[in-house]
């Protein structure tokens, strides 16, 4: 079976912070970053980038739309 | 393999809908508005009838919606969407028409106008979102409010006994002769939001065949009005809402789904 | 060809909407206007002209599914009595606020709350300074025979798209019930092009997305749009004033009434003329915009004025207003759906002449 590999690129000025994405992630590849966005919140990155499989459940579940999905299979 | 082979517009698999504006979300962070809003602009997207599409959306936090879909919108006085969306429809026939409601809205003040709308089978589709709470005027007990729940104006939690019970206005709607598919979804998960996806372009396609009126409830939560964090509230209506308000298909080809 | 009809007054409205190239109606029960609905019920409008006519589940309802068809340029329209044009004020001031043109027509009865099911003129505060929430006018006509029903609506449909305002018929259970010789005007074509500007009828590729709202959240830009509602309305006063004036040059007592009020007022003008009392008979056809400049002047000519209507008395501010203290202006009025008679008015009139008053 081939293997996915992905990344995601997240709006950082429209990211809430919210955590959604994070609970949801099913390889646990994302976190909000200590520092804050414009707004104050602390926003959403990859962690651990290489665990990511470009499967787009966190864009899926945004509420604000703010995250971009990229997937290469290998 | 590095992050740049990877971030090329080939390998793009999901961005946001141009069919959303590029406003940001007024609402609160982990709202269920802003993924409810995006994924019925996806269908409109992927259907290609963005220049046939006029949406309604009423008095509540939806009251904003057309800052950010990006199509042609009639806002509405509070509990009117049906009617409005009734008055569009009859005129206009060939085109697309929802209504996009939140249950203050829909099942207390416009109950009059839902049960008519979806009586008289008009051939619009109704996103009904359910959060059992007042949000925008700042967490009030909605019809929807579940028994024993807190609100700013159900402070101990609802006492059914002085406060009334909770309604369900799709079981009630399903039971309807003029209503064709009828549905309860939710979208605090990726199943759920795939799900109600395909509810959405259920209903839109059924609009094309002049069978009814569709009625999509999407179970959400309101962190704010409920004052949990987004991810705590998703638990709760978990837990809590989703037993009260069970997910799945009540009507399907304007048959009854037998439990 | 003349096409000249014996019909009541709410047949002539209906059937003035068919042909003026109304694209809906959207009305519920009450009397005494029920004929409007029923008749075009019967008349099948939408086999002869594509008209759609939808039986709502309540007056809210009504003046919400004109809200959403005017929002897509439609020609739109509803029609109530007194108790179910209290409850459209909502939808009313909606539509005002979001500047969609629209025709309302209002067969008053007797108020307040129930009332009465007799003709009355009590709605005229109601219509003519607001009625909902919000600084606001309709443009308000009030036709005082069945001839006028029908021609105001094609009237009405051509001031409220020149405005994009509602446009309200105030009649009454006079004009609304009786029946008088109509000659109709033709058929005229549904209008099938739309203001790109400002119609929602779904955004194509070219333009922006129009969106319909009262709404505007930040107070700046929503005092912005009172000014633009404000200069409509001044634009209205500069040029719509319409009235109608019966031996009105040499008068020397004047009096004003609107509706079935002036037809009756008419007879006693003619009443007094008979008894050598100089009297003229001022009628307003627009009760906003009133006819403030004419009354004024009129105001200058003679030596009082008496303002009759079925109320307590709602106008007379308008006169006198106008007539700013120029001279004496008295009420005279039979209400809760009782219809003055002439001699009544004459006997009201010859009291202002004494000095005296009720």
């Amino acid at each position: 079976m081939a293997k996915a590999r992905g990344a995601i690129v997240v709006d950082i000025e429209k990211c809430k912070g919210c955590e959604v994405c994070v609970v949801n992630c099913p390889t646990n590849v994302i976190r909000l970053t200590r520092e804050v966005n414009g707004k104050g919140y602390h926003y959403a990155y990859m962690e651990v980038p290489e665990a990511c499989i470009g499967c787009a459940n966190c864009a899926v579940v945004c509420p604000d739309g703010v995250i971009t999905v990229y997937q290469v299979k290998e | 393999m590095n992050l740049k082979d990877i971030i090329k517009p080939e390998n793009l698999v999901y961005s946001k809908t141009p069919l959303l504006t590029d406003n940001v979300m007024s609402y609160c962070p982990g709202c269920s508005h802003g993924t409810a809003h995006r994924i019925i602009m996806e269908v409109i997207e992927e259907m290609g009838i963005q220049s046939e599409t006029i949406g309604v959306a009423p008095v509540g936090c939806s009251v904003l919606a057309y800052d950010f879909m990006n199509i042609d919108m009639a806002q509405a006085a509070h509990g009117r969407a049906p009617a409005v969306a009734t008055g569009i429809k009859r005129c206009w026939p060939e085109k697309y028409v929802f209504t996009y409601q939140g249950d203050g809205d829909l099942a207390a003040i416009g109950t009059a106008e839902t049960i008519h709308a979806c009586n008289r089978g008009e051939n619009i589709m109704i996103v009904f979102i359910n959060n059992g709470i007042y949000g925008m005027t700042g967490g009030q007990m909605a019809p929807t409010t579940l028994p024993g729940m807190k609100s700013s104006t159900s402070p101990f939690g609802r006492d059914v006994a002085t406060m009334g019970n909770p309604i369900k206005m799709t079981d009630l709607v399903a039971q309807l002769p003029g209503t064709y598919y009828v549905t309860r979804q939710a979208v605090h998960k990726p199943v759920n939001v795939r799900r109600t996806k395909k509810a959405i372009r259920i209903a839109l396609e059924n609009q094309k065949l002049n069978k009814g009126l569709s009625f999509i409830e999407i179970v959400s939560s309101c962190n704010s009005g409920w004052k949990m964090t987004p991810v705590q509230a998703n638990i709760w209506m978990e837990e809590n809402m989703i037993p009260f308000y069970p997910l799945g298909d009540l009507k399907v080809d304007g048959e009854l789904v037998k439990k | 060809m003349r096409e000249l009809r014996l019909m009541k007054g709410n047949e002539a409205i209906a059937e003035a909407a068919i042909r003026a190239g109304a694209d809906a109606y959207f009305g519920y029960p009450i009397t005494p206007q029920s004929e409007v609905l029923e008749y075009l019920m019967a008349e099948q409008p939408m086999e002869r002209t594509g008209m759609v006519v939808l039986q709502a589940e309540s007056e809210i309802a009504a003046i919400n599914m004109v809200y959403g068809a005017a929002a897509t340029g439609k020609r739109v329209l509803t029609s109530s009595s007194s108790p179910g044009i209290s409850l459209k004020q909502e939808g009313i001031s909606y539509i005002a606020g979001a500047e969609l043109p629209c025709l309302i027509v209002n067969v008053v009865r007797g108020g307040p709350g129930l009332g009465t099911i007799q003709p009355s003129q009590a709605d005229y505060f109601q219509s003519t300074k607001g009625g909902g929430h919000g600084d606001y006018r309709l443009l308000v006509l009030a036709p005082a025979s069945v001839q006028e029903m029908s021609d105001f609506v094609k009237l009405g449909f051509e001031l409220a798209f020149k405005y994009r305002n509602p446009v309200l018929i105030l009649s009454d259970g006079v004009i609304g019930q009786m029946m008088e010789k109509v000659e109709l005007f033709e058929q005229q074509p549904r209008v099938t092009t739309f203001d790109p500007a400002w119609t929602v009828t779904g955004k194509p590729k070219e333009r922006e997305r129009n969106i319909a709202t009262s709404l505007d959240l930040d107070p700046y830009r929503q005092e912005k749009h009172n000014y633009k509602l404000q200069a409509k309305y001044k634009a209205m006063e500069e040029n719509e004033v319409r009235f109608e004036e019966f031996d009105c040059k040499d008068a020397e007592y004047l009096i004003v009434a609107y509706g079935s009020s002036a037809r009756i007022s008419q007879k006693a003008v003619q009443l007094a003329r008979a008894k050598g009392i100089k009297a003229g008979l001022f009628r307003p056809i627009t009760l906003f915009p009133f006819p403030k400049q004419e009354i004024s002047a009129l105001a200058s000519q003679v030596k009082g004025i008496l303002s009759v209507e079925m109320s307590a008395g709602q106008m007379i501010e308008d006169i006198q207003l106008a007539a700013a203290g120029k001279v004496n202006v008295q009420h005279f009025g039979r209400y809760g759906g009782v219809i003055p008679a002439p001699d009544e008015v004459l006997e009201a009139l010859e009291l202002l002449i004494s000095g005296g008053s009720k």
